[in-house]
């Protein structure tokens, strides 16, 4: 039998080739503005260049999850003897910052990949990177492989569990979370 | 709804503390476009004619551009408009970057600023809230400095600055005001100084509206991949590392010495290595994929970044090499001053030395060599020390207040302002016109779509135009394919000429774009993405307006000859319209004179070079007539 296959979606992003021109934050705003393109906002825009000119510092960063609170401290990376905070590289929509936070709305936002009908070649911000600083990968895989691969994440994590709780107890709570959900 | 606009000004009043938003007029737009067209009017209706440019009713104004965070790549530059202390005149400068866009998406289209602070301030707009903060922390910081200070005490790396440095803070009249690695030159920096205006700091989280929405988009994308793709269009001397034409005719020193066959191949490559030993990386503006900013990091210095020409001003001044550039470049770039004026005024103080104008007494503790007269000199201006308190009010007005003979060694201004060191041969009309006539000040704010040379071949001027889609009319393919000698060519050819490249500019500079894919660069080839052909659609899709050709072109006439009436209402005048007298070695003054005459009459000026009232009222300048009649500028027409 031929294993059912997913799409796993990829956009790699090479710093060195950012110019820190935005045209990405752009363009992701004007497509998911209602009407499609009759608006720009970067500050509604799924995607942000952070950039600071005086430490060479050019990072696009995607809309990743929200996260209900912000990080109690943050790590200092320094990579080819330029440091960064942990923050620069960081996806999530927060409330210790203004990323990824619908202005009007105070929602969070996530990249959809610019999820269309028909579907778009490439995402819109990846269509606009003249530099190729951002390019879009689209890979088949199957997708048995896959519930394979989340099955032992979710072995791994019970397991724990019950090295630290007891299986009695973790049985106990997943009923309670079934019944609830019922 | 306001489309592509705000339709909102942030006035401030710097001297009582106020902050409004005030809405502007609907059809404003429409006849005056945004950035330099609609400050035009601003200045002309607020700022009488005897104002004094330190005066705290002399205004200094911020603008968008009217396409400024559309989605049209490449609209980003930012203009800033007042009257200068060194020419008495409108001010008109430009600076990429981001500020304008954040602007607009704070919601205003411009800031006008009038009044002067009690000490230093910096204002603060964060969308509706708008703050003028106390800036005495400042004090002396680097323009990039206070940028970066200013992100950490907002707390907001996204905040988009302009400042000054310690020359704007003194009012040295080559005060820039600079913009992360951009800068806004040509008499700018001294009036937010005067101001006591630090810096403006600006985030915006709005949305600016678009008129027809998947057409415009359509349209911009399609502008955008072109310009990715072309070399046709950007700053070709970011990479171009063959740099002969700069320093094989340029004059170096104070715009006197030209070193024909300076450049060579040891040169090139030398260089080559230390630029690229040194660069960070190449940058671009807001939503623009040409990257034509190099940014360099010299040991122990600042990051600086440089485009263009802006490389070799400094060592062609001193003497010197590119890595004098560098050096000085990021110390000059933290002072905040212009670096095409600034290395003139510097080597023009050299020159008066060297003739016994000044002597030894007037530079205590001067170096001998003369990187370390340059650095003792940029410190002395910018500080307004000793002689620097003369030379900080540029060439023309320093030159007068030495005397002694010091005004012959004034050669290269023109309207009392620095002009590029070029000396050349042979005259070439066009540019005799656009130097004379011109009110941006510098050359390359003027000259840009019709090419500067013919091309040698029949073949090569073919080629030329076949591909040329930026011509306003098919006459200008005949006038190239039969233009072979540079300075022989028809008067007639020669107004046209003129005329295109001034429209490109003034369009550019009212709706954003930049001239490096606009009007400064089909000189060089026939392919850039804006031109009169596109830009007129460009208006409609984002504004809603209608427009055309021939309306937008009448935009350009209205809005180039306001300009013309704000300067002739504060005494330009014919006799000022004079290029340097050495720019060119052979020179006929009768012949000049009867070009300029053709031209004021082409534009409907009189031989005075000020608007005629026929002229003004085709233009719906009626109120500049009557203001000019009034004054006795104009003679009064006729009673019906």
């Amino acid at each position: 039998m031929k294993p059912a296959m997913k799409i796993e979606q990829e956009i790699l992003i090479d710093v060195d080739k950012c110019t820190g021109c935005r045209a990405c934050e752009m363009a992701c705003s004007a497509f998911h503005s209602l009407p499609k393109f009759s608006s720009i906002n970067p500050a509604k825009a799924r995607i942000r260049v952070v950039s600071d000119e005086i430490r060479d510092e050019y990072v696009p960063v995607f809309a990743g999850n929200h996260t209900k609170s912000g990080c109690d401290g943050r790590h200092v990376y320094t990579l080819d003897g330029k440091t960064y905070s942990e923050c620069s590289f960081c996806r999530a929509s927060c409330p210790t910052r203004d990323f990824f936070i619908e202005p009007d709305s105070g929602l969070p936002l996530k990249c959809d990949m610019c999820e269309s009908t028909p579907a778009l070649e490439k995402p819109w911000c990846v269509q606009v990177c003249g530099e190729e600083a951002l390019t879009y990968k689209r890979t088949e895989v199957p997708r048995e492989q896959a519930t394979q691969e989340v099955s032992g994440e979710i072995e791994a994590s019970l397991q724990a569990l019950m090295k630290q709780h007891g299986m009695e107890a973790v049985i106990h709570h997943l009923k309670e979370m079934a019944n609830k959900d019922r | 709804m306001r489309y592509a606009e705000t339709g909102y000004n942030l006035e401030i009043d710097l001297s009582s503390g106020s902050i409004a938003k005030v809405p502007t007029a609907p059809d404003l737009a429409e006849a005056y476009l945004g950035g330099q067209g609609s400050a035009a009017k601003l200045l002309w209706e607020r700022v009488p004619p005897d104002t004094d440019p330190f005066s705290p009713d002399n205004l200094l104004i911020f603008s968008t551009g009217l396409l400024h965070g559309t989605p049209f790549p490449a609209c980003n530059r930012t203009v800033v408009n007042t009257f200068s202390p060194q020419t008495n005149l409108m001010s008109h400068s430009l600076f990429g970057g981001f500020f304008g866009p954040e602007l607009k998406y704070a919601g205003y289209d411009k800031i006008v600023i009038r009044g002067k602070a009690p000490d230093l301030v910096y204002l603060y707009i964060h969308d509706d809230k708008v703050e003028i903060r106390d800036a005495t922390h400042l004090r002396g910081k680097g323009t990039t400095e206070t940028g970066d200070l200013l992100k950490q005490e907002l707390k907001d790396k996204r905040v988009q600055v302009a400042a000054i440095g310690l020359a704007g803070e003194n009012r040295v009249y080559m005060a820039s005001i600079d913009h992360n690695h951009a800068s806004a030159a040509r008499g700018v920096g001294v009036i937010m100084g005067d101001k006591r205006l630090k810096a403006i700091a600006v985030r915006g989280t709005k949305s600016v509206n678009v008129a027809r929405p998947a057409e415009l988009f359509e349209m911009s994308h399609k502008i955008h991949t072109k310009m990715a793709e072309s070399s046709g269009c950007g700053d070709w001397m970011a990479v171009d590392e063959d740099d002969s034409f700069h320093h094989n005719h340029f004059a170096w020193g104070n715009a006197r010495t030209r070193r024909p066959g300076y450049w060579n191949a040891e040169l090139q490559e030398r260089w080559t290595k230390l630029k690229y030993d040194h660069m960070d990386r190449q940058t671009g503006c807001y939503n623009c994929p040409k990257k034509c900013r190099n940014v360099i990091s010299w040991p122990g210095r600042q990051r600086f970044g440089y485009k263009c020409y802006g490389k070799d001003t400094y060592h062609m001044a001193a003497f010197l090499e590119l890595d004098f550039s560098y050096d000085i470049l990021a110390v000059a770039q933290e002072y905040g001053v212009d670096s095409y004026s600034t290395p003139q005024v510097i080597a023009f103080a050299l020159e008066l030395l060297e003739a016994g104008i000044l002597t030894d007494k007037d530079f205590p503790g001067m170096p001998a060599d003369s990187a370390g007269r340059f650095f003792y000199l940029l410190e002395k201006i910018v500080r307004r020390e000793g002689i620097g308190d003369i030379l900080a009010d540029s060439v023309s007005q320093a030159a007068k207040r030495i005397g002694n003979g010091a005004e012959a060694f004034d050669h290269n201004t023109t309207k009392k302002f620095e002009q590029l060191p070029i000396k050349l041969g042979k005259l070439n009309p066009a540019y005799f016109l656009m130097i004379a006539t011109g009110e941006k000040m510098s050359i390359t704010q003027i000259e840009g779509s019709f090419p500067q040379d013919p091309l040698p071949t029949e073949e090569q001027r073919q080629e030329f135009v076949d591909k040329w889609e930026a011509v306003p009319d098919q006459k200008f393919k005949e006038y190239f394919l039969n233009w072979k000698k540079r300075n022989d060519i028809s008067d007639e050819a020669t107004c046209d000429i003129v005329d295109w490249n001034e429209a490109m500019h003034y369009i550019d500079d009212s709706l954003g774009f930049c001239g490096f894919v606009s009007s400064f660069r089909g000189q060089f080839g026939g392919d850039v993405p804006y031109h009169i052909n596109n830009i007129p659609q460009a208006i409609a899709l984002a504004t809603g307006f209608e427009m055309d050709k021939p309306k937008l072109w009448k935009n350009f006439q209205r809005i180039r000859t306001l300009i013309r009436a704000v300067n002739v209402r504060r005494g330009l005048r014919r006799k000022d319209e004079r290029p340097p007298e050495d720019h060119w070695a052979v020179r006929d003054e009768n012949y000049e004179q009867q070009l300029l005459s053709k031209y004021y009459n082409f534009k409907g000026w009189n031989s005075d070079g000020i608007p005629t009232r026929a002229t003004l009222e085709q233009l719906d300048l009626a109120y500049v007539a009557d203001d000019l009649e009034q004054r006795g500028i104009l003679d009064k027409a006729e009673a019906p």
